[in-house]
């Protein structure tokens, strides 16, 4: 096993657990790099160690100590000889505690990480961090990415990156945000937050408009990543588990979504044989277990969607009548402009596109999307279905005055063209 | 650890609210302080007097200026603080969250700078 790749399956769980042990976010960074380094030094020499977490966690423990004293003889702070004295007493007993979790045979992958992992992770997602900050901290230290892979993943220069998680440690640091699973009363909603950044995370690597396809693969992988650990930490919690179901269903159709010249290839005319199978399989059952469980949320809805479409070997055999159900009851769960767009666009495919067209004519009366591209996108699509070319172009031509994204603008402009020559 | 919790409301609507209103949430603020002096969690807090009582002075090329009124001009004003010694932000949120206020108006938590008092 080479060492980069240790280094970035490991940060995770190693920060996440210097953090409870070191009681601070930049010591544990600071330290954890430390490690790394020694890594890199000894590694190579003496071989790589049994137990490569257990070392890098201990070595860094060490290294905290030689820190902290290093800089307590020129400050000589009450609290941080306080703190030594703490560090030490719990370097004998966590070594052996970890020892014995690492050597714990547990059949159920016992993981005495994990804790501190799931703690980490409600901290990066505190709703009194910005949205922002909390979805590059949670890449940052739970997923190991670095502060320049984060940048050029969501289109924000590095220093403006770079401050963001500045602050957000700071505010950590200074506000006192606690590191812990929040209570049993506070769970859901709490959840909920840490929910909202993971799909924050998949859907920024997902969509067609933003950074370079490297590190857009790696967004939906570490995404994907975090759900599979909300679900194995947080067992029982059916949103969890279809927010996975969502991921992965929408993930199993990548290599199909985009042609040759990267191209954006729509859900009904792409090729299904590219269609990651062993994906859709695990998402087919997370997202039948959630439905058992009653009292569908809107993740459990939107995955039943994407489930559907799953289980259609051709676009021709989609139950769009069980899509155009799924989306009345997620209008009624989580009623947004969006939604009733998605519904709209699924009426016209049960009913025809004269019914779509009824619904996307009272959607434009509300105005709520009247800057929305996806809106006039979607009318000339029906109008385009419907033969009429120069109503059709009108709306395509409204679209592209709206749209930002460079893909999306292609292929609106090759369809505009197409109605153009039918005028 | 202190933090400072500012009660921020909208003083015109408490002028519309009747006697029986008033008394109801005043009764409220009492239990609520109760609850906190015995859960620990108190350390201080007052009700200030309305907006137009306040005074703002500044010293510039070391004169001194008055203004009547406040600094800033907000739809909601200062009206209340609590000073709170809570384990964590977790701790000092639910805490802001049960003030009265909190269900019309808004608490901003400001964390409190420890400075030791010169001797």
């Amino acid at each position: 096993m080479d060492i980069e790749r240790i280094f970035r399956e490991e940060s995770g769980r190693i920060l996440a657990s210097l953090i409870r042990l070191l009681g601070s976010f930049e010591l544990a960074e600071e330290v954890m790099q430390e490690a790394f380094t020694a890594a890199v030094e000894q590694w190579p020499k003496e071989g790589i160690p049994a137990n490569p977490r257990a070392w890098l966690v201990s070595t860094a423990q060490h290294k905290a100590v030689d820190l902290l004293r290093r800089r307590e003889r020129f400050e000589s702070k009450r609290e941080e000889l306080q703190k030594i004295a703490e560090l030490e007493q719990q370097l004998a007993g966590t070594q052996e505690n970890m020892l014995r979790g690492l050597n714990h045979d547990d059949p159920h992958d016992h993981d005495p990480f994990g804790d501190d992992r799931l703690r980490l992770i409600f901290t990066c997602c505190h709703p009194a961090l910005a949205l922002e900050a909390q979805v590059a901290l949670t890449l940052r230290t739970l997923c190991g990415l670095s502060t320049d892979e984060i940048a050029r993943g969501f289109l924000v220069p590095l220093p403006t990156m770079a401050q963001r998680l500045v602050r957000a440690k700071q505010k950590i640091r200074d506000a006192r945000i606690p590191y812990q699973v929040p209570p049993e009363q506070q769970l859901g909603e709490r959840l909920e937050a840490v929910m909202l950044v993971v799909y924050l995370v998949f859907n920024e690597g997902y969509s067609a408009n933003s950074g370079d396809t490297a590190i857009r693969q790696e967004l939906c992988a570490e995404a994907i990543r975090l759900g599979r650990l909300l679900c194995q930490l947080l067992p029982g919690q059916n949103e969890a588990q279809a927010l996975l179901a969502l991921m992965l269903l929408h993930d199993s159709r990548r290599s199909a979504r985009v042609d040759a010249k990267g191209e954006p290839v729509l859900l009904e005319e792409q090729n299904r044989s590219l269609w990651n199978q062993e994906e859709i399989r695990e998402g087919l059952e997370l997202v039948e277990s959630a439905l058992r469980a009653g009292g569908a949320g809107p993740y459990a809805l939107q995955a039943a969607i994407a489930a559907v479409h799953g289980r259609a070997a051709h676009a021709e055999k989609t139950d769009w009548r069980q899509i155009v159900a799924l989306y009345e009851v997620l209008l009624r769960v989580q009623p947004s402009p969006v939604v009733e767009l998605n519904h709209a666009a699924a009426v016209a495919m049960a009913d025809g596109p004269a019914a779509g067209l009824r619904l996307i004519d009272d959607l434009e009366a509300k105005a709520q999307l009247r800057e929305y591209y996806l809106l006039p996108a979607a009318r000339g699509d029906l109008l385009r279905r419907l033969q009429r070319w120069e109503r059709a172009a009108d709306s395509y031509r409204r679209a592209l005055s709206l749209v930002t994204n460079e893909v999306a603008r292609g292929f609106l402009a090759r369809r505009l063209a197409e109605v153009e020559s039918r005028l | 650890m202190q933090y400072l919790l500012l009660i921020y409301g909208n003083e015109a609507q408490w002028d519309t609210k009747n006697e029986a209103e008033r008394n109801t949430i005043l009764q409220e603020y009492m239990q609520f302080t109760k609850s906190i002096v015995q859960s620990g969690h108190y350390r201080g807090g007052n009700e200030l007097n309305v907006t137009s009582t306040a005074t703002t002075v500044r010293v510039r090329d070391k004169k001194q200026v008055v203004t009547d009124g406040p600094f800033a001009e907000t739809k909601e004003q200062l009206g209340g603080y609590y000073l709170i010694e809570a384990k964590d932000l977790d701790d000092v949120l639910g805490v802001a969250a049960r003030i009265p206020t909190a269900r019309w108006g808004s608490i901003e938590v400001r964390p409190i700078i420890p400075h030791d008092m010169p001797s």
